[in-house]
């Protein structure tokens, strides 16, 4: 099995007549994703890469019985498209959309949590499902069916670690993004990929920055029986100069490339230093 | 801006001369305090505040403040207050919760020094309390605090509604953090903010045009601005081997990758998504700019990033410039291929995985040395 999509995902794509959008429908009905009903306002109507275009989610929803959205709109307008998809029912909101004011996600979350929808991102390459779907802009070429399961902050280097796990392929690759405020965390997906029968093993990718990594390695020494592997990346990068100083007191101790590593290594995570050591450590624990 | 949203604050002007520092020390009368205006923290600690009893001493402390540099910033301004009798000092301030995703007020009884610092000795002297961003900061909840904190409930009243007015700030300038410290109680039983800071979300700039023109360049390295206007995200360090790579975590990756191999990273490069050959190039220009940078590693995994328009980028960087530094590529995924016809005879090293390029880059600059 894999999580959160698979080939009877069927996806609406919010901004479908942007240029990312228009090309991110392309490369995702090329790889086999259901797209079902793009939404743009004022455009409804249209037909994008053969993709009916409406006014609203709420359109495409009962139109197309849509359970997943993905959100291309530019940051300014990726609050409203995140409250529209919420409000509309679908079950996961992917939103690649970069930039969003972290207040923003903050209010989205909290609607959505009150809804029982679950927010993908912002700021994130999206979800794969080899051979099955892929909602997100991931370039298809990285990935390959398998027992791996694979979750990270950032976005190309998902791709590099990922490509690097090929020998056994993946279940699922999500990228949870870059922001400080987040939709789905590591503990979600650690939580989906310990409950899913076909993934073996899970490879958690986590950089500088709050305290997530920390709370999924306690999660992991506690429920997780799966072998877990772990990169930081930010080992050499200097202190992040948006994170303000009362962000120090809330990670309090915690938040550098090494504390992470340690609470890693600490619960039992393999920490990996170099993406090309990963097929090999796997071998040897699969 | 604190005054503006209603929060009590000393009567205090900025000065830009030392005559000017006297002038508004006369309207205030003696003693005042003389702090550094500058946009870093610690300026208390670097020697940036003096306290000013005499007029005659005033011109000469503000004009020893203004020469003065922070932290690498040189002071252009100083604000001259006046002097508060202080009975207490506390710190309040809000914030993010990454981890509960929602924002939080804290708040200490021990002020006027770093937070961190509190956090680090004596974290059971900080109290904090998480919003929900549909009510806001509820009366109750800053009352709690302020109970906590002032142990009486006339000053835990003047703490609600100061801290109800710091909430409002914060949501209304989208900030990521706002604090007030020292909170002083003067010898009059009023809460008073002495001193406070700002950041604001980077994310939100565009609808906050105001906040622009309280950016201070000078406070910010100028190469890291040219990049950053042209969609780079740029930051210089001290090592010898500059890299470009597309997606900050891989760009962090790739930095952590030379060191564990014996370099040093120059700088963090990220090209951003969707590159261009022009942004490209600059980001080689910005780069080979560092007169230490010995080698130079590209480093992509194309998805948005066409590996062409990279390919493109390093043609018409070397059409600008005579490079000589040796330059390391590695490039996979979108339009590989097409790259490497691009670059077929353009003289660099390719390495077909990142732990085999970084390894050449390290060698090479250390050839170089």
């Amino acid at each position: 099995m894999s999580i959160l999509i698979d080939e009877n995902t069927r996806v609406i794509v919010q901004g479908i007549t942007g240029r990312d959008g228009t090309f991110h429908t392309r490369m995702m009905r090329n790889y086999g994703t259901k797209v079902v009903a793009g939404v743009t306002p004022g455009k409804g109507g249209q037909e994008i890469e053969g993709v009916p275009v409406y006014n609203s989610v709420a359109e495409a929803v009962q139109a197309t019985g849509a359970d997943t959205s993905i959100i291309f709109v530019p940051a300014g307008f990726a609050y409203d498209a995140l409250l529209e998809a919420i409000l509309a029912r679908v079950q996961l909101v992917v939103c690649v959309t970069e930039g969003v004011p972290t207040l923003d996600a903050v209010r989205a979350i909290v609607v959505a949590r009150s809804h029982g929808v679950r927010i993908v991102g912002p700021n994130c390459p999206g979800i794969i499902s080899p051979g099955k779907a892929k909602v997100g802009i991931m370039p298809a070429t990285a990935f390959k069916r398998g027992c791996v399961g694979v979750v990270s902050r950032s976005g190309t280097l998902t791709y590099e670690i990922a490509a690097n796990t090929n020998e056994f392929g993946q279940t699922t690759v999500i990228g949870i993004g870059g922001d400080p405020v987040i939709g789905t965390n590591f503990i979600d997906c650690l939580k989906m990929f310990q409950d899913d029968p076909e993934t073996r093993a899970i490879v958690l990718v986590g950089e500088i920055g709050g305290s997530d990594e920390e709370n999924a390695a306690q999660y992991v020494r506690q429920y997780v029986t799966k072998p877990v592997f772990g990169f930081i990346a930010g080992q050499t990068a200097p202190p992040d100069k948006r994170m303000g100083h009362a962000g120090a007191i809330i990670s309090s101790g915690s938040g550098t490339a090494i504390e992470k590593i340690k609470a890693f290594q600490s619960a039992g995570i393999e920490v990996i230093y170099e993406p090309e050591e990963l097929n090999q450590k796997l071998r040897a624990r699969l | 801006m604190f005054a503006q949203a209603g929060i009590p604050v000393p009567r205090e002007a900025v000065a830009q001369t030392q005559f000017a520092a006297k002038t508004i020390a006369q309207e205030l009368g003696l003693p005042v305090v003389i702090k550094a205006q500058v946009l870093v923290g610690g300026r208390g600690k670097a020697g940036g505040i003096k306290r000013v009893a005499r007029i005659e001493d005033v011109q000469p402390v503000a004009a020893e403040i203004l020469g003065m540099n922070i932290k690498g910033l040189k002071v252009e301004k100083v604000l001259v207050s006046e002097c508060v009798d202080i009975k207490s000092e506390f710190y309040v301030g809000i914030t993010i919760d990454r981890g509960a995703r929602q924002p939080v007020l804290i708040a200490s009884a021990a002020g006027g020094v770093e937070i961190e610092e509190v956090a680090r000795t004596s974290p059971e002297k900080i109290h904090r309390c998480t919003i929900d961003p549909l009510l806001g900061l509820v009366p109750f909840q800053a009352r709690n605090i302020g109970m906590r904190l002032c142990q009486e409930a006339k000053l835990a009243q003047q703490f609600t509604a100061i801290a109800q007015k710091l909430y409002r700030l914060f949501i209304e300038r989208d900030c990521s953090l706002v604090e007030i410290n020292p909170l002083v109680l003067n010898a009059d039983g009023n809460l008073l903010a002495l001193d406070a800071k700002v950041n604001f979300d980077d994310n939100a700039l565009f609808r906050h045009p105001e906040n622009e023109a309280l950016r201070d360049l000078n406070s910010e390295e100028p190469i890291e601005i040219e990049a950053k206007k042209a969609g780079l995200s740029y930051i210089k360090l001290s090592g010898n081997v500059g890299c470009v790579v597309n997606g900050a975590g891989l760009a962090m990756a790739t930095m952590d990758l030379i060191k564990r191999f014996g370099g040093e990273p120059a700088n963090f490069l990220d090209v951003g998504g969707s590159s261009s050959p022009d942004k490209m190039a600059l980001a080689l220009r910005i780069i080979l700019s560092d007169p230490n940078v010995r080698a130079i590693l590209v480093n992509i995994f194309g998805g948005i990033t066409r590996c062409d328009d990279i390919a493109q980028g390093i043609i018409l960087a070397r059409q600008q410039a005579d490079i000589k530094t040796p330059l390391v590529v590695r490039l996979v995924g979108t339009n590989a291929d097409q790259a490497k016809e691009i670059l077929a005879t353009t003289p660099i090293l390719w390495a077909d995985t990142m732990s085999q390029a970084v390894k050449m880059a390290v060698a090479k600059a250390r050839e170089a040395r």
